[in-house]
């Protein structure tokens, strides 16, 4: 795991060294939880937009058709007030987007999971 | 291990995923699992065959040509 975001954790941290020399490896580990978590979640959004994109938006145009109208609200096609405070006025095929990321989220937990267990097999054979 | 997960989301999504739906249906849960385990199994047929075609260097020609 590549640290990149060292430096801004680095000088909330470093004032709290700098005489006796007294750090605390327990808060190191948390940052470095913390840290690991931020990418984790960074990497996991770049790629489902990716992914989301790919798949909800065909060619990207200035003009909406039909097929990627703004929805404000709801799913399934039970139209009502909208379930978050504000409507987002973008042009994107909101829907189609919501239901992609649950979707890839859902897949997500699935993968890992059955990694898991593959995992956990592997290493009681040997 | 994340990494690796995400790294397998992203390509058994492209194979398991059609149109996203409202649920994940059993199917392509089912796919995802089986994705999960062929990846591995191609990276350790990989990594096997690797070895052996490295142990006999002679060899190594003709398991191109395969």
């Amino acid at each position: 795991v590549s640290l990149s975001m060292e430096s801004s954790f680095g000088s909330d941290f470093g004032s709290g060294g700098g005489g006796g020399g007294k750090l605390d490896p327990g808060l190191i580990m948390e940052q470095v939880k913390v840290q690991i978590a931020v990418a984790n979640a960074q990497e996991l959004l770049q790629r489902m937009t990716d992914k989301c994109f790919r798949k909800c938006i065909g060619k990207p145009g200035g003009a909406l058709d039909n097929s990627e109208q703004v929805r404000t609200g709801g799913r399934s096609g039970h139209p009502g007030p909208s379930s978050s405070g504000r409507p987002l006025r973008l042009c994107v095929p909101q829907k189609c987007i919501a239901m992609c990321m649950d979707r890839y989220m859902d897949s997500w937990n699935t993968v890992s999971r059955a990694y898991n267990s593959r995992l956990q097999r592997e290493r009681a054979n040997m | 291990f994340q990494q690796l997960v995400h790294q397998m989301t992203e390509l058994c999504w492209e194979k398991c995923m059609d149109k996203p739906g409202p649920k994940l249906d059993s199917r392509a849960e089912t796919c995802f699992v089986n994705c999960v385990e062929r990846f591995i199994d191609t990276s350790q047929f990989i990594l096997n065959r690797l070895e052996q075609t490295q142990k006999s260097k002679s060899a190594f020609s003709e398991s191109l040509s395969d």
